[in-house]
């Protein structure tokens, strides 16, 4: 699709609007009508595993899906309008699809180095198009995370060639039935470290966190928002805990390493952004600080914890995504997004400002709205493991959030407007669309669970815990019986 | 012949010496060759690890049959894997390169202690 949108950008600019729009609906629409189903194995080129590569469908695949390509089409509906201002836009298509593909491809392989040659593919995209607008801060943005992205993806690299070595075979699930039978050996060890460096990079979590601050702010809105509300879940906390208890067998140090490397994310990324004066900056240490929480809640390794990990996730993507597009929507129309120059926007703007609030209010953990509930199961998971200290952590962080949220809230939606911001406009209707669409998910989700908890639960969340669980308990034995089709 | 082991001590020098050139040097080119050095250190590593001391390329041809193919060549999936890696290195080097040179057009300046308008 990308190939076909630069081809037919030389056509006209119109028809690469339009490839966009119907790519990305389909794969949202697809990825809608594969909810419920059981798991499924393809194998390419119809060579069987453990030789050929196989692409796997379980539940945490599913609800990755769902996530991504959802996020996906509303970010492009957004970016109808949003990207006029820049030229080149039909280039941004064809990265952005790039970028889409890249992701997909990484939540459904089964097969370690194609994990790697996907993630390859959505990373390098993503570098070009965080320096999308090519000024100054974008372009010194997109160099250092171009540069600490290839230490990233060496190391990812250096772990696969280890786990070759060991175990002599790239299939997911067969290196999982190896290392099962095998002893531990300190290679292994190595190894894991090394993936965790490479993917908490990719993850964002301190202190590989150098980049954020840094790419978010400089890239065009739509990109910030595809950037912290998906690439760094699919490509960071997809593929490390994917890698770590289905293919490497969660031992209790790497929960451990998980939980201290989320526990300080937390704190870090909250405390910096209390102090940030320009908006999108302060959004992206939320971020680091939000994948902190999805980190503690998975790393605490019991069935709960899974769970409101994995829906702090679901929810993460979709408010930040909303809160991202809804600063987008604020440059576009007073041309500045620093707190101190903005104010009183509540005025002109009212569907940006009820939306933005909405998203603040869902990220601070306001009932009725999906943030509450997901940060109650965290804070509930983590007193239920006996982790007290985490728990009171992640209460404490939350009042954090709150600050700065409110923060932001003040200066940019209440107050005074400003005379120089005297005559602006509403943003247009596909913009429009994309955060309103945004913010009605955000409380029907929370609404939804909390009318009807468990069948929500049920439909979006329980094939994902199990894939997961399944991998901590018993040593991915569902996981390998339905790639290798050996039984139990 | 050098033993198998040193040729590890090797390559892990070999990328001691790519992290050197990204750390320690400022110039954006010593350290885009820094990182192309890393990724090279890698690929020479997964070749190694498919290695055998004196072995034969995987090839069948007429002199050699399929059982003493096994017992005496060389692991052929790391080089596939390698000439994967190669060529996304090479994306990426190509990346690089030219936001290098765009970053001189902006900036006036290689010195990468120089390009630091962000912060915070």
């Amino acid at each position: 699709m990308t190939v076909i949108t630069l081809i037919l950008s030389k056509a006209s600019a119109r028809l690469a609007d339009i490839t966009a729009f119907i790519t990305t609906l389909a794969t949202a629409v697809l990825s809608f009508g594969l909810i419920g189903q059981s798991s499924n194995v393809y194998w390419m080129g119809n060579w069987f595993p453990p030789f050929g590569i196989t692409l796997v469908y379980d539940g945490l695949t599913g609800l990755m899906l769902l996530i991504i390509n959802v996020i996906a089409f509303l970010t492009i509906i957004y970016s109808l309008s949003y990207m006029e201002k820049y030229t080149a836009k039909p280039k941004f298509y064809a990265l952005f699809l790039l970028m889409l593909a890249g992701m997909n491809g990484v939540v459904l392989t089964g097969d370690l180095f194609n994990l790697f040659v996907f993630l390859e593919i959505a990373s390098i995209a993503s570098y070009a198009l965080v320096g999308f607008g090519v000024e100054h801060k974008e372009l010194e943005a997109s160099f250092k995370y171009l540069i600490l992205g290839s230490v990233a993806s060496t190391m990812i690299l250096l772990g696969i060639a280890l786990t070759y070595s060991m175990t002599g075979s790239l299939n997911m699930a067969d290196i999982a039935s190896t290392l099962s039978a095998m002893p531990a050996k300190t290679t292994m060890a190595f190894a894991a470290g090394v993936f965790i460096m490479g993917f908490a990079l990719k993850a964002g979590l301190v202190p590989f966190h150098a980049w954020l601050p840094d790419a978010h702010p400089s890239a065009p809105a739509p990109i910030s928002a595809m950037l912290s509300g998906v690439l760094i879940k699919a490509l960071g906390v997809y593929a490390m805990v994917r890698v770590m208890f289905n293919v490497l067998g969660a031992a209790p140090a790497f929960q451990e390493i998980m939980m201290v490397l989320g526990a300080i994310s937390m704190v870090i990324g909250g405390l910096l952004a209390v102090g940030q004066w320009d908006m999108k900056r302060m959004f992206a240490y939320s971020s680091i600080s939000q994948i902190g929480y999805i980190f503690v809640a998975l790393g605490l390794g019991t069935d709960l914890g899974i769970l409101a990990g994995l829906f702090h996730l679901m929810n993460h993507s979709v408010f930040k995504s909303l809160l991202f597009l809804s600063t987008g929507s604020i440059e576009h129309a007073t041309g500045t997004k620093n707190l101190r120059k903005l104010g009183g926007l509540s005025q002109k703007m009212p569907v940006t400002s009820t939306t933005t609030a909405i998203g603040a209010l869902s990220i601070s953990g306001v009932p009725p709205f999906n943030g509450f509930f997901s940060k109650l199961l965290i804070i509930i998971a983590c007193i239920a493991a006996g982790r007290w200290f985490l728990g009171i952590l992640a209460a404490g962080v939350s009042v954090v959030t709150l600050i700065y949220f409110l923060k932001a809230m003040r200066f940019s939606l209440f107050g005074e407007l400003p005379t120089a911001l005297a005559k602006i406009k509403e943003i247009p209707f596909p913009m429009a669309f994309s955060v309103i669409t945004l913010a009605v998910i955000c409380l029907g989700t929370g609404i939804a669970y909390l009318i009807a908890g468990s069948t929500f639960t049920g439909i979006f969340l329980r094939p994902a815990t199990d894939a997961l669980m399944d991998g901590l308990k018993n040593g991915s034995s569902n996981y390998i019986a339905t790639v290798l089709g050996i039984g139990g | 012949m050098l033993s198998y082991s040193s040729l590890y001590i090797l390559d892990m020098a070999l990328m001691g010496m790519g992290i050197y050139a990204l750390i320690a040097k400022r110039h954006i080119i010593k350290k885009i060759i820094g990182i192309v050095t890393m990724e090279y250190a890698i690929n020479l590593f997964l070749i190694l690890v498919g290695y055998r001391m004196g072995g034969i390329a995987p090839i069948q041809d007429a002199q050699v049959s399929a059982v003493d193919l096994a017992a005496r060549a060389v692991d052929p999936l790391p080089q596939a894997l390698v000439l994967t890696s190669i060529v996304i290195g090479l994306g990426t080097l190509a990346l690089m390169a030219s936001q290098a040179i765009k970053l001189y057009e902006k900036y006036k300046t290689f010195d990468m202690s120089e390009i630091n308008r962000l912060r915070g």
